[in-house]
């Protein structure tokens, strides 16, 4: 094989650190190198016309570039050679900048070791063949998980551009947390009037397919062809019989259940429709609180239902989705204020979350809108907002913004000066963050026209006194330790990845961070695309944020999917696993170990089965190789010879 | 002393103070994001002359003769809420206690008698091997000027019992005060260091 070698000074990013003259001069001395050059900027158009030219002028077969990492210029130089004539994956690279330059300062030393990550490429690279990728038909349905406000605007988009779209939400109704609000800020429009069109459409598309109530059960298969097992949870109601009437919610007995929709605040029957606005508008019975499920006597709804729709005997149905990519927009969840026993949130009636203040505050909350305290039905004369309640809080595990809560606070805070002119509303703050178009005004609208007091410094404790609650809190400003006698406290309780994200992310492959947030692919170039290629991140589910970059993301996501589609075939990876059958023992191991199912038996003319590799399913993992006996199952292109050759190369 | 009106950060900042007090206290105070939990959660704030959440902003500014002279330090009871509320969490509590020392060691006390009471306490140590409380009573109430402080109650505790008119006979009183001549050692010695 004719090998050259490229070492990229990337500026003085690299040759700061490391002799590259020297790394070039010792390459010619590697087996089969017949070219060694350092050059300014490998990657750029000049850069990789040198590499193209030395191809030809060398008749090189292979080529080494020494450069950055691989996970940043890979493509970028696979194409070159490509571009030259050789196969793409006739080259290896050498990362000698993050290995190496940046993270040493010593030239001596550095330069060595560039030597030995140089001649490992080459060990390796001298064992390289060419490989070529299959094309495989994509399945142009997207799955979107979650129907919140983030995916149903990456539905909408979706179906927009003529796609199979699939929603699974968890909840028996779609619209997430933003159908909860009562208005959004900054500019007070209601939550449910803007959200609820849109809510209507996913109803009403035809190319969308609604599964309320429903959870991801599995995951398997890979970009494109991905198949999707899906838990449709028993509700006891048939769907397509059930209209949505409210006749059985009326007659229900069992009118102490939790009210979910309504966060815990007032009770809802067992068998109920969440809220009026509700797609699918169904009603859905609560096993936990059903007489006749708990304690077998009842059956009042299904005498009532006018369509017939109750079934008792229900159980939980697994379907399988078949689709091409998958949006994730699961969102996230309230902090549980419980854990600052100092604000006895959970033992005080009146202390309460801002989610549940917007029900409060909501026409359709259990108050009909009208601000009055849980505990004794009175207007508050008093009100104080907590900010930063499970947010910027390291002893509570949870050190980042929440990024809306200074501003739904402000909201809050203004809504009730409109309905309760005669309320003082307090906000306790640490620093108010605002960066958003109109959002700073907003909060100085809330300060200068609607004279809401803000108070800064966070809040000791809360304990209560006759009826009214004593917030013990600071003004820094002052230097003065500050005690507010209020009537109604709102904890604007800080948001944290949904419950279940994790084990979700597992079922995805994807990855997320010690929050539980999900990870983008880049966090400035890719921010909805995930490592796994076909599934894409929109809204809460990546991290907080508030509505118009929810609704952002779920288009960029839709966007991404859409381009995906916009082609009929994608190329397959092909550094995948292969049997050698004059090798494979049939043992089976490879079968059983396999992540993806991509290894199944083949029976030979001789009617001996062995192990065989599907390419198109196979992930690279390398699982196969690690457990199979005689070593006859190679990851292409990563084969022990060629790891074996580099481990040589290093040691000599 | 009056309070800090005007500061001149690059003049008087002493970053060595910094990094003793983090040092002693192994605290991070520059996590300290001044919320003002400590404050709101302080029982004794009324009586200070800077609540505790600018005792911490003075120790991040390395305003050593302010901090070490403040009355706030002497006047913590140690109790510790502010430590448990801290949200970034810092031992407010125990950075208060090193400040006390330091304050201590360097003579800065601002309240004389506090300096007072506990060089009284010591020295009873060092000399009854353990504290003899009568004796200290009388040695502090007459060092601080005011000998008939608590008088009234001198009656009542004697007919208690709770005053031993006879200091402690212990085993190890001489032990107890090699502690002292070694602990003066010992500052000799790091203070050569």
């Amino acid at each position: 094989m004719r090998i050259g070698v490229f070492i990229c000074k990337c500026g003085t990013n690299i040759a700061k650190t490391v002799d590259t003259e020297a790394v070039a001069r010792k390459a010619l001395e590697y087996p089969d190198v017949v070219y060694a050059t350092d050059y300014m900027y490998t990657c750029s158009e000049p850069g990789q016309e040198e590499i193209r030219e030395a191809i030809t002028k060398h008749r090189l077969q292979g080529v080494v570039v020494a450069a950055c990492t691989p996970r940043m210029h890979e493509p970028t130089f696979r194409r070159a050679v490509e571009k030259a004539g050789l196969n793409r994956y006739m080259f290896e690279q050498a990362n000698i900048r993050e290995h190496v330059s940046w993270v040493n300062n010593d030239r001596e030393s550095n330069t060595l070791k560039a030597m030995d990550l140089v001649h490992m490429a080459v060990e390796k690279l001298r064992l390289n063949h060419p490989l070529f990728s299959s094309k495989v038909p994509i399945n142009k349905r997207v799955l979107v998980i979650g129907g919140g406000v983030a995916g149903i605007q990456a539905a909408l988009d979706c179906s927009e551009g003529g796609l199979d779209v699939v929603m699974v939400e968890r909840e028996a109704t779609i619209g997430g947390k933003m159908a909860k609000l009562d208005k959004t800020f900054p500019t007070i429009d209601c939550s449910s009037c803007i959200l609820g069109p849109k809510m209507v459409d996913i109803s009403q598309k035809e190319n969308i397919s609604l599964h309320a109530y429903s959870e991801i059960e599995s995951v398997s298969g890979y970009i494109g062809n991905f198949k999707v097992k899906i838990r449709k949870k028993a509700t006891y109601v048939d769907w397509n019989a059930c209209t949505g009437c409210g006749e059985c919610t009326q007659k229900c007995p069992s009118k102490k259940t939790h009210d979910k929709f309504n966060e815990g605040l007032g009770s809802t029957t067992a068998i109920n429709i969440p809220f009026p606005q509700a797609i699918p508008k169904r009603a859905r019975i609560n096993a936990e609180s059903c007489l006749y499920l708990t304690k077998g006597k009842c059956r009042k709804c299904e005498k009532v239902c006018p369509a017939d729709a109750i079934r008792f005997d229900m159980e939980d149905e697994i379907i399988t989705e078949e689709v091409g990519a998958i949006v994730v927009a699961t969102g996230y969840d309230m902090f549980d204020y419980s854990v600052y026993g100092e604000y006895g949130g959970g033992r005080y009636p009146d202390v309460i979350t801002s989610l549940q203040y917007e029900r409060i505050l909501s026409a359709s909350g259990p108050y009909g809108g009208h601000i009055v305290r849980p505990s004794d039905g009175r207007e508050p004369k008093d009100i104080v907002f907590l900010s930063c309640v499970g947010s910027r809080d390291a002893s509570v595990g949870r050190p980042y913004c929440s990024g809306v809560c200074c501003m739904y606070i402000a909201k809050q805070a203004i809504i009730t000066r409109d309905h309760l002119p005669d309320c003082n509303c307090y906000v306790s703050y640490m620093d108010i963050r605002s960066p958003g178009k109109n959002y700073d005004e907003f909060v100085r609208r809330a300060q200068e026209e609607y004279g809401i007091n803000y108070i800064r410094g966070r809040v000791g404790k809360i304990y209560p006194k006759g009826n009214r609650l004593i917030v013990q809190g600071v003004d820094t400003l002052m230097g003065v330790q500050m005690d507010i006698e209020a009537d109604l406290v709102v904890l604007a309780t800080g948001l944290e990845a949904s419950d279940g994200a994790r084990e979700l992310a597992e079922k995805l492959r994807i990855s997320y961070d010690q929050y539980g947030w999900y990870m983008e692919s880049h966090p400035k170039l890719r921010p909805v695309e995930t490592n796994t290629a076909g599934v894409y991140l929109a809204g809460v589910c990546q991290g907080p944020k508030d509505i118009p970059a929810s609704v952002a993301q779920g288009s960029a996501a839709a966007a991404k999917v859409l381009v995906l589609f916009s082609r009929d075939t994608i190329e397959t990876d092909p550094q995948v696993a292969f049997v050698n059958e004059r090798v494979c023992i049939s043992c089976g191991k490879c079968i059983e170990v396999c992540p993806f199912g991509a290894i199944q038996w083949k029976t030979l003319r001789d009617g001996s089965q062995k192990a065989e590799v599907l390419p198109t399913v196979c992930q690279g993992c390398g699982l196969c190789n690690a457990t199979c006996p005689p070593k006859a199952v190679q990851l292409q292109h990563c084969t022990d010879d060629q790891i074996l050759a580099e481990v040589n190369a290093v040691c000599e | 002393m009056g309070r800090l009106n005007v500061l001149f950060p690059q003049k008087t900042c002493d970053t060595d103070f910094i990094r003793r007090v983090e040092k002693e206290s192994r605290q991070n105070i520059v996590k300290c994001y001044q919320c003002g939990n400590c404050t709101a959660s302080c029982i004794y704030t009324d009586v200070y002359d800077y609540p505790v959440n600018q005792i911490m902003r003075l120790v991040q500014l390395g305003q050593k003769d302010t901090v070490l002279k403040a009355r706030s330090i002497w006047l913590c009871a140690n109790c510790q809420a502010c430590t448990t509320r801290c949200p970034c969490n810092i031992d407010v509590a125990g950075v208060m206690k090193v400040l006390r020392t330091m304050s201590f060691e360097e003579g800065a006390v601002s309240i004389r008698n506090i300096q007072v009471f506990y060089d009284e306490f010591l020295n009873s140590v060092k000399t009854f091997g353990r504290l003899f409380e009568s004796g200290l009573i009388v040695m502090y109430n007459l060092k601080a000027k005011k000998p008939f402080t608590d008088v009234d109650l001198v009656p009542r505790v004697l007919m208690k019992g709770k005053l031993a008119l006879k200091p402690p006979e212990i085993k190890g009183k001489k032990e107890v005060a090699d502690i002292f001549e070694r602990f003066k050692e010992y500052q000799k010695k790091s203070h050569k260091d």
